[in-house]
């Protein structure tokens, strides 16, 4: 699960990082008063789950009332990627010198966290590890123990980052593993880490001090959550919200709680396990046909999530037919049957043919249990593949 | 011969009082594997399906003599059982079919493992069968068949197609082995690949992969430089669209794109192993070479 940027500040902020002030905002003159008190320039940043929300337009800043009502109007509402903008975070525009990288995530290779430090911030950071890895100085954790102070030193250090500063981002650095060891981040990120000038006045809030010396400050935040881990993060679990703005069709898997992820053919594919239902994608594409969506199951699916997982495709109307292909090991076939039937009998009738394969735990069972009035039913993976592409071709002759 | 497990392996079951490690219990000694204890804390001195149980693995391992175990363990509470049955005296195999346990809990376990001479084969996985003597997890046992021809898969279905391939073509196993599809798992393709060349009866195995991470590219590296016995590959994914659920980090770690089904399968046939378009052509490839 990914945080909003605002929402990844409020909790990096919480643990002691450095952010700008900053206000959200739904509306254009809610966006305008937030300048107005924070004091300008100001940035307004698109909140929605999308990369390099720059480029397309989902950043300006605004160096007066005018300039912000005219960057609130034209963000707000507007269409980035596929996602409409519903809110924005407007805030303080931070006078910098230079600009970091500061990330955690999980190694898988190695097995274990790893923090990174980079003075070429600000930019893709995927292009510099791939153009310049040793732009990026890299630390690997012992989970056991956590991130020693010497650790964090030795990471910026290494990536040479500016002396007058070091010891502020070693102390964020270590916070920020902290953070992603305690609430089970996946990825956490500061890119960039802003060095500011001297003399930053952190305007709009109460008592304005002004910073003597160069200091450090989030300008951008990037938390996401082992989604596996969200039984005990109940904080940050209840900050997902409904993913309204995005595809309607993975919002509703979303609610389902599949493995959803929707193509552009015609063919619509159910199976559980990743690896099956990727190797049913590809057979449809070697049969000649078109994938229109990935579906997974997941294990041990019962009769009601069968039932979802043919609601959710026959809701695309792109999906000419449907291949079913259920290999059961922890799956029981009897239970796939009694959600393909109760799916299908609803229907006067069934708006697309489907196509059905079973094998594996239950098998039997869930074969007799089948409505074979309602459905195809293939004994082998291939020829379920080729009558699914068949039906496919058939619909659109 | 097999690998990991045989018609000897004494088997505790780890939450078999749950619904789900009651069915697989049952399913397991059905197919003549020799359960002789589960592990639940609390329900020490119930029996389930005629077995044992234990409060602890410590107890199933001093009492029965199990020597491995199956861990069916809701994700919560999954990697405490695995780190108490790394911690029992005597096991050699760790089974952990739960899926979504979480990621730090797993790095926490892979560390632990690095201490101790126990195999652990998952989480998130199939578990581990020999046909005709033992299977530990949930694989249909009636697919497969004795024989020669090692298997190992990161995707517990995908390995129940590929072996029905083969079943079906009259190709035996000698053991198939489901490493799961986690981000962090204790048994991988190369661990997997050296059990296999060390086993005289396996005269070939088949490996499937699939996009994500560099697991099958190392795999390559280490069939071309140290192994004999032959290998055909299978990779899944090969339209799956770039950029779907590869989470950046790999990326960042690596230093280069995350696999794609191109590189895994350059890789593989790089190192002289063919690949199948298909899980029945992977059935054809492996019977030209027996």
């Amino acid at each position: 699960m990914r945080l909003h940027e605002y929402q990844a500040k409020e909790v990096f902020a919480d643990a002691g990082i450095p952010t700008p002030d900053a206000q959200l905002a739904e509306t254009v003159e809610a966006a305008v008063d937030a300048a107005e008190s924070i004091g300008y320039p100001v940035a307004i940043k698109a909140q929605v789950h999308v990369g390099g929300r720059g480029k397309a337009g989902g950043i300006k800043l605004a160096e007066s009332e005018s300039e912000a009502r005219a960057a609130a109007e034209s963000i707000l509402g507007m269409d980035l990627k596929g996602y409409r903008v519903s809110r924005v975070l407007v805030e303080e525009a931070v006078d910098f010198v230079d600009e970091l990288y500061v990330g955690v995530t999980m190694d898988r290779g190695e097995g274990r966290p790893v923090a990174m430090v980079s003075t070429r911030g600000g930019v893709n950071i995927e292009e510099v590890a791939h153009e310049d890895p040793d732009a990026i100085a890299r630390e690997h954790v012992d989970p056991a123990f956590g991130m020693h102070p010497f650790q964090a030193r030795k990471a910026v250090y290494e990536a040479g980052v500016d002396r007058d500063v070091a010891g502020d981002v070693a102390s964020i650095l270590q916070t920020l593993y902290q953070l992603w060891d305690e609430r089970d981040g996946s990825d956490a990120e500061i890119n960039p880490l802003m060095i500011t000038s001297a003399e930053r006045d952190a305007a709009g809030s109460a008592g304005d001090d002004v910073r003597a010396e160069r200091g450090v400050i989030a300008a951008d935040a990037v938390f996401n959550v082992d989604d596996d881990a969200l039984f005990r993060q109940p904080e940050l679990a209840a900050m997902e919200e409904a993913a309204s703005e995005g595809d309607a069709l993975e919002a509703k898997a979303d609610e389902y709680g599949f493995d959803y992820v929707r193509l552009s053919g015609n063919v619509g594919i159910i199976g559980n396990g990743a690896g099956l239902v990727m190797t049913t994608l590809d057979l449809v594409d070697h049969y000649g046909g078109s994938p229109a969506n990935f579906l997974d199951v997941g294990g041990g699916a019962k009769a009601q999530r069968i039932a979802n997982a043919l609601d959710m495709v026959f809701s695309d109307e792109n999906v000419d037919s449907v291949v079913f292909n259920i290999f059961g090991g922890i799956t029981r076939g009897d239970e796939v049957a009694n959600g393909i039937n109760q799916a299908l009998e609803q229907f006067d009738e069934i708006p697309k043919e489907v196509v059905v394969r079973l094998a594996g735990t239950n098998a039997e069972e869930g074969m007799a249990i089948l409505n074979e009035d309602l459905v195809t039913v293939e004994d082998t993976l291939e020829d379920a593949v080729k009558r699914a592409v068949e039906y496919a071709q058939e619909v659109n002759a | 011969m097999s690998v990991l497990v045989d018609e000897d392996t004494r088997v505790v079951v780890q939450g078999i009082t749950g619904g789900e490690g009651k069915f697989h219990a049952e399913q397991m000694l059905e197919y003549g594997t020799n359960v002789v204890a589960g592990a639940v804390p609390g329900k020490g001195g119930q029996a389930v399906a005629g077995v044992p149980v234990y409060d602890t693995v410590q107890g199933a391992v001093r009492e029965e003599d199990a020597d491995a175990s199956v861990v069916f363990v809701p994700p919560a509470f999954a990697a405490d059982a695995i780190f108490e049955a790394l911690d029992a005296d005597g096991l050699d195999l760790v089974v952990a079919i739960t899926e979504g346990i979480p990621t730090q809990d797993m790095s926490r376990v892979y560390r632990k493992l690095a201490e101790t001479d126990t195999h652990l084969v998952g989480p998130n996985c199939p578990g581990v069968i020999t046909p005709g003597e033992a299977k530990l997890g949930i694989l249909p046992g009636d697919i497969f068949s004795d024989g020669n021809v090692g298997l190992v898969s990161r995707s517990g279905t995908l390995t129940y197609q590929v072996v029905d391939n083969l079943t079906q073509r009259g190709i035996g196993q000698t053991t198939a082995i489901g490493i799961g599809g986690d981000p962090i798992i204790g048994t991988d393709f190369v661990d997997a690949l050296e059990l296999f060349e060390a086993d005289p009866e396996t005269e070939a195995v088949v490996m499937c992969g699939e996009i994500g991470g560099e697991d099958e590219e190392e795999a390559a590296r280490y069939i071309g430089e140290r192994m004999d016995t032959p290998v055909v590959g299978f990779i899944a994914g090969r339209t799956a669209p770039p950029g779907k659920r590869m989470g950046h980090a790999g990326a960042i770690v690596s230093g280069s794109g995350t696999g794609t089904a191109e590189s895994k399968i350059a890789a593989l046939e790089a190192n002289g192993v063919p690949v199948g378009d298909t899980p029945e052509d992977v059935a054809d490839h492996v019977a030209d070479l027996l």
